[in-house]
């Protein structure tokens, strides 16, 4: 299987489910365990991986887990769009978080996005800040050197 | 009561885990909103105030440098420096304080030993590890293998997370010059059965050194009765500070090896035409040694002395025992490591779980586990897993917290049914 631009274009998060649906969500959520059930199932949410694009140069270092992470660029509209997947299952809710937040944007629309403070006022920050080995900021700034190369493009 | 009864009553005295806790302030705090449960043991142990006190008092009244001052705090800083080095001989049951050379840890030891025996190594020789080997008893080998044509061999392990003795025997050959064996398994808690191929490997003329770095907080090795020629072990595994290590090698060895850092300290006098090297211990200590640290792990050891340390390894193995008999309220928990001689160590995997998954909602509930691959890569390629979650025990933890890590499972398999 191939990734065609189709399979970019629908990935549903940062398209259907926006940053607003999460927020909100998160505020109805009371303890961990409901705040984790739902962070699961966000990541339930992304969209089949290509089998062949699991190559080394799609591979997301500095994760416990296996991260792969592969762009499509879509010149009429502008918009860059993003497929990240893993096989751990929390790993795989925070990058849906980051896809909502980051996905389907313009380069320039992505890199002014503040990615922290999303995280922060979930109450997430402690996964994506830089004393966590579980990659995730290696994913965002993966994700970044993206966005700013096809800026300056 | 007779002298005779009262010393029994006291040898029965069940091991009172609630004050020694008392003795661990880390220990009582929250975590997540959850009382710490702090299973991570075999990464690095928590320290009794002892410890913590010693170290204090080392830097609030008689902090100097060792060894050179011509003044009262440096002969008060070189002899509390010293008395940690008998402290650490005594431990060992070493012939000589000459034999203790301070590492920063167990990983340092080994290089020093790698890069120390080098010189007797050459092309077609064999360095023999296992296959359940941290890494830092695999890659010091692989660099000096590397330099000298030497090969580094490792012994199988069997599925249950043994050594496998009949590949032992079938390797150790002609050709082994050095057997570098774990004492303890980091991933697996397998408890090996140096003392007999150490004795093999002696017979042979081959050179042993035995990792001590997960053993050394269950058992107190005899180095005079294992006959090992080398054995290295980290001080915060032992309950002692961060940056510091042991690693005793038999004098006459150490007197043979050439140093393996150079600068001050470790030379009797130094020249542009000719430089010789100080006496043991000090030939292998180049710069200012980490006194502290060195004081600090002494008092870790004269702590654990004072303790029942018979009482301690009964509670350790009913933590074992316990945790064993909870894995099947876990459906598709599977224990990875199942030898019959353990320390309580637990690496496990859950069908369906990332170990990662499982460190990250055991951490929402209060309770520190490691995941990951543990610094043995070739363990788990054997086991086909990218890693397993690992709960490591001390004796400082309780019955009810083995209860509480096992709760939290079933908790987390919940939330992913």
């Amino acid at each position: 299987m191939t990734a065609t631009e189709q399979d970019f274009k629908n990935n549903p998060l940062g398209t259907q489910t926006t940053v607003g649906d999460v927020t909100d969500a998160f505020e109805f959520l009371d303890d961990w365990e409901e705040r984790y059930a739902y962070i699961i199932d966000l990541g339930k949410q992304l969209p089949a991986f290509p089998d062949e694009a699991r190559v080394e140069d799609n591979y997301v270092h500095g994760c416990q887990s296996q991260v792969w992470l592969i762009h499509h660029y879509d010149e009429a509209s502008g918009k860059l769009f993003l497929l990240i997947d893993s096989d751990a299952m929390i790993v795989r809710g925070l990058a849906a978080i980051i896809l909502v937040a980051l996905n389907g944007k313009s380069p320039r629309e992505l890199l002014t996005t503040d990615i922290d403070e999303l995280f922060e006022s979930l109450d997430l920050f402690r996964h994506i800040s830089p004393t966590r080995g579980n990659g995730l900021r290696a994913m965002v700034g993966k994700i970044r050197d993206i966005a700013a190369a096809e800026a300056a493009a | 009561m007779t002298d005779l009864s009262v010393a029994n009553a006291a040898k029965q005295t069940v091991f009172d885990v609630e004050a020694v806790r008392r003795d661990f302030p880390i220990l009582s705090q929250q975590v997540n909103g959850k009382p710490l449960v702090y299973l991570d043991n075999g990464a690095s142990a928590q320290k009794p105030i002892a410890v913590l006190d010693a170290m204090d008092r080392y830097y609030r009244e008689i902090h100097s440098n060792v060894h050179r001052g011509a003044h009262t705090l440096a002969d008060r800083a070189t002899t509390a420096f010293e008395n940690a080095r008998e402290t650490v001989r005594g431990f060992l049951n070493a012939e000589s304080t000459r034999e203790i050379i301070w590492t920063r840890g167990t990983t340092e030891a080994i290089n020093l030993v790698a890069n120390g025996l080098a010189g007797r190594l050459q092309p077609g020789d064999e360095i023999l590890v296992s296959h359940m080997e941290h890494h830092a008893n695999i890659v010091p080998w692989q660099m000096i293998a590397e330099r000298t044509g030497a090969k580094v061999v490792p012994i199988q392990v069997t599925p249950e997370g043994e050594l496998d003795l009949d590949s032992f025997n079938s390797l150790l050959s002609e050709r082994t010059r050095i057997f570098a064996i774990t004492h303890v398994s980091n991933v697996l808690g397998t408890v090996n059965p140096i003392t007999a191929l150490i004795e093999q490997a002696k017979a042979k003329g081959v050179l042993t050194l035995v990792d001590g770095a997960q053993a050394v907080p269950h058992y107190q090795p005899d180095v005079q009765a294992l006959g090992c020629d080398f054995y290295v072990f980290s001080s915060h595994k032992l309950f002692g500070p961060t940056g510091i290590g042991v690693l005793y090698g038999k004098a006459q060895l150490l007197e043979e090896m050439p140093p393996y850092q150079g600068g001050g300290e470790m030379i009797e006098r130094v020249s542009f035409e000719r430089t010789t090297w100080n006496t043991l211990p000090y030939k292998f200590e180049a710069g200012t040694p980490a006194i502290a640290e060195a004081i600090g792990l002494g008092a870790a050891i004269d702590y654990l002395g004072r303790l029942d340390r018979h009482g301690m390894e009964v509670a350790e193995h009913a933590l074992l025992q316990r945790a064993n008999q909870l894995v099947e309220t876990v459906p598709g928990m599977e224990i990875i490591g199942t030898a019959k001689q353990k320390v309580p160590v637990m690496s496990f995997k859950i069908v369906g779980l990332h170990p990662s998954d499982v460190g990250t909602l055991l951490d929402q509930q209060g309770i520190a586990i490691r995941t990951g691959h543990h610094c043995a890569m070739p363990l788990m390629d054997f086991y086909g897993v990218p890693g397993t979650a690992r709960a490591s025990f001390a004796f400082y933890n309780t019955l009810d917290e083995v209860e509480q890590l096992f709760a939290a499972l079933q908790k987390i398999q919940r939330l992913f049914a």
